[in-house]
């Protein structure tokens, strides 16, 4: 049995930050993230496969989270991965989201290899192409929830006023566009994931990365969530990479990956 | 589930003929399985026979819908029963996922594969089903939902057993292989054998 879920732990605080925070690289304009709009590139897996991971191992120490994991993502497509704590679940999302570094295999978003990317590269990309929500919304409880989605909108370079605007059309878009001017503190727990999921989208991303977004939250809130995010990213037609043990939460998706052992279970024949 | 209760219910609201029972009956509880009139027909003589209901009017005309039935006092009481009386927990030990993977393991066949295609076999239902909840109504989320949770909680039985599989095997051939005992000692094989593993 391997267990990633130490290394799940110790990543996920700075995903959030890294996410959201990237700094801007000198290359930003001609960088990966706008080479990852080319199209006509060659692209890896099926036509039409946005994002492809082929034999990922990594290690955290004596750790084996990924084992020779593969799985592909269509542009627009929801893709549930699910299997039991410490299957390696997390570090494959982490690894296909850019922010951990597997020790072998390939992962190409786009046409374009994500694995031999730079830092400041990886972080270009998902800043320009890639939303995240996890469990705990990771909201910044010192700034309001409308600047909280405003956040990396104002990281692109979008202007305050019209980074505000996009933010409360989000807020709008998840219902609650009322919690705009309150701190996370003063929010529920399914209003701030619903906060988190708007902020998320604000960027107009082409994949979201959603780490067991409903963990923390009850069914009726859950199920909410749930239709909110696949909604959204069916009306913007952004692929959704879903990781949960939740078979009511995977049911949202139009395909489901299983991973076992840091392996991906391509199912019998 | 009892057509006849779920019929004297629908009728709390007021009279009705027959065929508006049906529909009402078919709309909210016949998602799959739509009731025959023949059922409410018979179903509906056996009330009235019962004097849980009463013809409330009769239309002229041929056939059977030309009666208006209505609930009596006796029929309320029935509903109340009814509904004080719990329904009994579905206890499912026997099912025929079970009985595969028990043979998967004793024929040395793949219990993996029986679980992944199960598991796909349920989550396909399950799409089908969030998918009508989402663009439902309130009746669809209800029905939806029940039976959701109901293959959500075999899914978690698959992964139980999925996560257990190596010491499943070794209980199921050491109790195979074993000598035969006395009626009621067997289930300790099992359980001695995954305190080993």
């Amino acid at each position: 049995m391997t267990a990633s879920e130490p290394a799940h732990a110790r990543v996920a605080p700075a995903v959030a930050v890294a996410a959201v925070a990237a700094p801007v690289p000198a290359t930003a304009g001609s960088g990966p993230a706008a080479a990852g709009r080319d199209r006509s590139a060659d692209q890896v897996g099926p036509p039409g496969t946005l994002l492809s991971a082929v034999e990922l191992r990594k290690r955290f120490g004596e750790t084996t989270a990924l084992d020779g994991a593969s799985m592909h993502v269509d542009a627009g497509e929801i893709v549930a991965l699910m299997g039991p704590s410490g299957s390696g679940k997390s570090t494959l999302l982490h690894c296909l989201a850019g922010i951990v570094r597997p020790d072998a295999g390939e992962i190409h978003y786009g046409g374009h290899r994500l694995s031999g990317m730079s830092e400041a590269g990886r972080s270009a990309l998902r800043r320009g192409e890639f939303g995240f929500v996890f469990q705990f919304g990771q909201l910044v409880p010192e700034l309001t929830c409308a600047e909280n989605v405003a956040l990396p909108l104002r990281l692109s370079g979008v202007r305050r006023r019209a980074a505000q605007a996009r933010a409360v059309a989000a807020l709008a878009r998840l219902g609650v566009d009322d919690v705009a001017r309150k701190r996370p503190g003063e929010v529920s727990g399914g209003q701030s994931q619903r906060v988190a999921v708007a902020r998320a989208l604000a960027t107009e991303p082409r994949v979201i990365f959603a780490d067991e977004p409903t963990g923390a939250l009850d069914s009726l809130n859950g199920e909410q969530v749930m239709r909110l995010l696949t909604q959204a990213a069916r009306e913007t037609s952004a692929a959704v990479v879903l990781v949960t043990h939740d078979a009511r939460v995977a049911a949202y998706s139009d395909r489901e990956v299983v991973v076992r052992d840091g392996r991906t279970r391509t199912g019998p024949a | 589930m009892s057509i006849g209760h779920t019929l004297l219910g629908l009728l709390e609201a007021g009279p009705r003929h027959g065929y508006d029972l049906k529909r009402s009956y078919d709309e909210r509880f016949g998602h799959d399985r739509p009731l025959h009139y023949g059922q409410v027909y018979a179903t509906l003589s056996r009330l009235l026979k019962n004097g849980l209901v009463e013809v409330d009017g009769v239309t002229p005309g041929d056939g059977p819908d030309r009666k208006r039935y209505a609930i009596t006092d006796a029929g309320v009481t029935d509903v109340d029963d009814w509904l004080a009386q719990p329904e009994r927990p579905d206890v499912y030990l026997h099912s025929g996922l079970y009985t595969k993977l028990v043979i998967a393991l004793l024929t040395g066949r793949s219990a993996t594969d029986v679980l992944d295609r199960q598991r796909a076999e349920h989550l396909t239902a399950m799409r089908a089903l969030t998918r009508r909840k989402t663009t439902g109504d309130l009746a669809d989320q209800l029905v939806c939902d029940h039976a959701l949770f109901h293959l959500e909680a075999d899914l978690r039985f698959l992964e139980l057993t999925a996560a257990r599989l190596d010491a499943l095997t070794n209980a199921v051939l050491s109790a195979e292989t074993a000598p035969r005992r006395p009626a009621g000692t067997t289930e300790t094989a099992a359980s001695t054998t995954e305190g080993r593993s």
